[in-house]
């Protein structure tokens, strides 16, 4: 019988199986660039958050640091509350460190982007940033671009 | 006019019955795999017919799907400037969509046809009556490892399908179109998620898997045991898995990414 | 022969329907123990119907069916189960296993049901098959053998676990003469040997009264005859006589019943 041939390539199949199972988990999503438990978290408030999502990056000069990890609106002071899920290897931002929204290309997805300042302290597990800016709609730019071409052309 | 009435009152009737032995039958196998812990062998040898010897047809379909999508992919992208995101639309196509339906579709050709011509065959030569006969149950006996088989293997076969495809899209983007090969891995992992994304594309092609298996063995095992019910139940299992398939592919999709 | 313990099989007022179609109007028969007894009839008696209703695969609409004092009727799964490991039972088509060699084949209910390690095992196939004359076909696959060699394998699974009875189910239907004197050699032989009661279904005159010590004839539904073989031959029956003569003509008209030839031959 040839009971161990068959055997062996059940063990073969079910082990490719698995391996194909494990490369889409590490090689093609985004699990390796999730861990939860190691990074630390801080939030910031935007008056605007436009486009941005859950899982969104978080960029420092380009770089991926880490990603948005829950978005709530506060109701006492009307902003949006972004929680930022922070890589651990990525620390020593100063305390005054600024986060933006911004849209990769025309009609990109939006991500924040975090500009370090200049202060001593540094920003710790839990801390918020101060210094935010929203996110620009583009209709609100569209308006502001056309009420200054209409002053101007008053001025006239 | 009365004849045709009354043949609608039968064919519902029997579609009734057929159904109802339908769910007979599952409940029969279900019960039936727990004694298959004590006989792992039984299991084995069915992953070999069912699983193993459908992997060619996965792995060569894989990998053509994949430079398929490779290609328009890129042809798409490229006017947009955005040829970076290949990595992206082929890994997604494959592992929400293409990767459980094409494998689950191949499957159901491939070894779905397999096992209800066998289990029917099996019928047809008495080879069932007789173990029923020796005291041996057919349905845990017979029906049971390979509705397992069928159920295991299934998930296996999609995710080497869209692990392959993945590959096929970075040899036709990536080696031969000259997009960034970091650009591919990187995009990719940011935008799949492993929950979002990949595990639902698991969970998808679970249930595409309980459905072939049940489809598949019934078919077989309800059979008319002549050469024509045979080949009857051979070409409803093909035709029933498809429609099925791709009948479950859209609720499960509306429920898993839809806001409907 | 009245008594219950002397009969093996007992079968009572037995009524059996198939949709609209009658198979069984009442049937009363006994099969004696430690004999031969066949049952015979023309096709579409439902001959076969009445193995599987002994079996427990099929369920009468009315009567009694006893088996060794066990109402087969009245048994539940469990009951039946252990019923049938002591029936061997030899389809037609020999209905061996066509994923398993030979020898696994004739293993196969001595692996399912008992916990005998691999040599007894190996020891009780060969002894099975050396009795149907075949242990040189162990390593066959069911696809190579002739009908005949399937038959006598499937007969040698059927006998593996020394059951009390045998039930054959047209055993000589399509055998070419040397197999068909092989196979009622050996299931007088076996019968015999091994203290079996045997109960075959056939439709072969010659061969079944060859070996029969007990004939039932069946006919749309009842039983026609029944009796010790060497009484069939001087029925008073002339179906009976029809029949064991294969005569062409008889009870059962050669003609299928039609309208009136000649009006039919002048019709416009």
């Amino acid at each position: 019988m040839n009971t161990r041939a068959t055997e062996i390539g059940v063990g073969l199949f079910v082990l490719l199986g698995l391996l194909a199972l494990g490369f889409l988990a590490v090689q093609v999503s985004n699990l390796s660039s999730m861990g939860n438990g190691d990074g630390y978290r801080v939030t910031a408030r935007f008056e605007n958050i436009g486009g941005l999502k859950v899982r969104s990056p978080v960029t420092v000069g380009g770089v991926r640091v880490g990603k948005v990890h829950a978005i709530n609106y506060d109701m006492h002071t009307f902003e949006a509350v972004v929680v930022m899920d922070i890589q651990p290897q990525y620390t020593l931002f100063p305390e005054d460190t600024s986060a933006s929204i911004f849209t990769a290309g025309l009609l990109g997805e939006q991500y924040i982007s975090l500009e370090p300042g200049g202060a001593e302290a540094i920003l710790q597990a839990g801390d918020q940033i101060m210094l935010t800016q929203s996110a620009l709609v583009l209709e609100q730019i569209i308006g502001q671009f056309l009420f200054g071409k209409a002053s101007e052309s008053g001025d006239l | 006019m009365t004849g045709a009435i009354q043949q609608l009152g039968i064919d519902t009737l029997n579609s009734l019955a057929r159904l109802g032995r339908r769910a007979q039958f599952l409940l029969q196998t279900l019960s039936g795999i727990g004694s298959l812990l004590w006989r792992p062998g039984l299991v084995v040898a069915q992953l070999e017919s069912v699983g193993v010897r459908s992997l060619v047809i996965i792995v060569v379909s894989g990998l053509f799907v994949g430079m398929v999508l490779g290609l328009q992919g890129y042809n798409t992208l490229v006017d947009f400037g955005a040829e970076e995101s290949l990595g992206v639309v082929v890994a997604l196509s494959l592992v929400r969509e293409l990767g459980p339906v094409v494998a689950a579709l191949l499957f159901a050709g491939r070894a779905g046809s397999a096992l209800a011509a066998e289990i029917g065959l099996m019928k047809a030569t008495e080879q069932l009556d007789g173990m029923a006969m020796m005291a041996v149950d057919p349905v845990k006996r017979v029906i049971a490892p390979r509705f397992l088989a069928a159920f295991i293997a299934m998930p296996l076969l999609a995710a080497v399908f869209s692990a392959v495809g993945v590959l096929g899209g970075y040899v036709v983007g990536v080696e031969w179109l000259g997009v960034d090969g970091g650009a591919y891995w990187s995009q990719m992992q940011g935008k799949v998620d492993l929950y979002e994304d990949v595990y639902n594309g698991v969970i998808k092609s679970i249930v595409f898997g309980f459905a072939i298996a049940w489809l598949a063995t019934f078919e077989g095992y309800d059979a008319q045991p002549t050469a024509e019910g045979v080949a009857k139940a051979t070409t409803r299992t093909v035709v029933q898995s498809a429609l099925v398939v791709l009948m479950l592919d859209f609720i499960l999709t509306a429920l898993m990414f839809g806001e409907i | 022969m009245t008594s219950t313990d002397d009969n093996l099989i007992e079968i009572r007022e037995l009524r059996f329907a198939h949709g609209p179609r009658v198979i069984f109007d009442g049937i009363d028969l006994s099969v004696p123990r430690g004999k031969v007894t066949a049952i015979m009839g023309p096709s579409g008696t439902g001959k076969t119907t009445l193995l599987r209703l002994i079996g427990g695969q099929i369920a009468p609409d009315a009567g009694a069916i006893k088996v060794d004092g066990l109402d087969v009727t009245g048994l539940d799964n469990k009951g039946l189960y252990a019923l049938r490991r002591r029936i061997g039972m030899l389809f037609q088509g020999g209905a061996l296993l066509t994923d398993l060699n030979v020898y696994e084949n004739v293993a196969f209910p001595l692996r399912e049901h008992t916990d005998l390690n691999e040599s007894l095992i190996r020891a009780l196939v060969l002894i099975k098959l050396q009795s149907v004359g075949l242990r040189g076909a162990q390593m066959l696959m069911p696809s190579e053998l002739s009908g005949g060699m399937a038959r006598r394998v499937a007969l040698a699974r059927a006998i593996a676990l020394d059951p009390m009875m045998v039930m054959y189910d047209e055993p000589f239907a399509g055998q070419d003469p040397i197999s068909m004197g092989v196979l009622v050699k050996l299931i007088r032989e076996l019968n015999d040997a091994l203290g079996l009661t045997s109960i075959i279904v056939s439709h072969d005159v010659a061969e079944a009264l060859a070996i029969a010590d007990y004939v039932y004839m069946i006919s749309n539904g009842r039983v026609v005859q029944g009796g010790p073989a060497n009484e069939l031959a001087d029925s008073s029956s002339e179906w009976v006589r029809q029949f064991m003569g294969g005569l062409s003509d008889g009870p059962v008209p050669f003609h299928y019943p039609a309208r009136d030839y000649a009006e039919e031959l002048l019709e416009r």
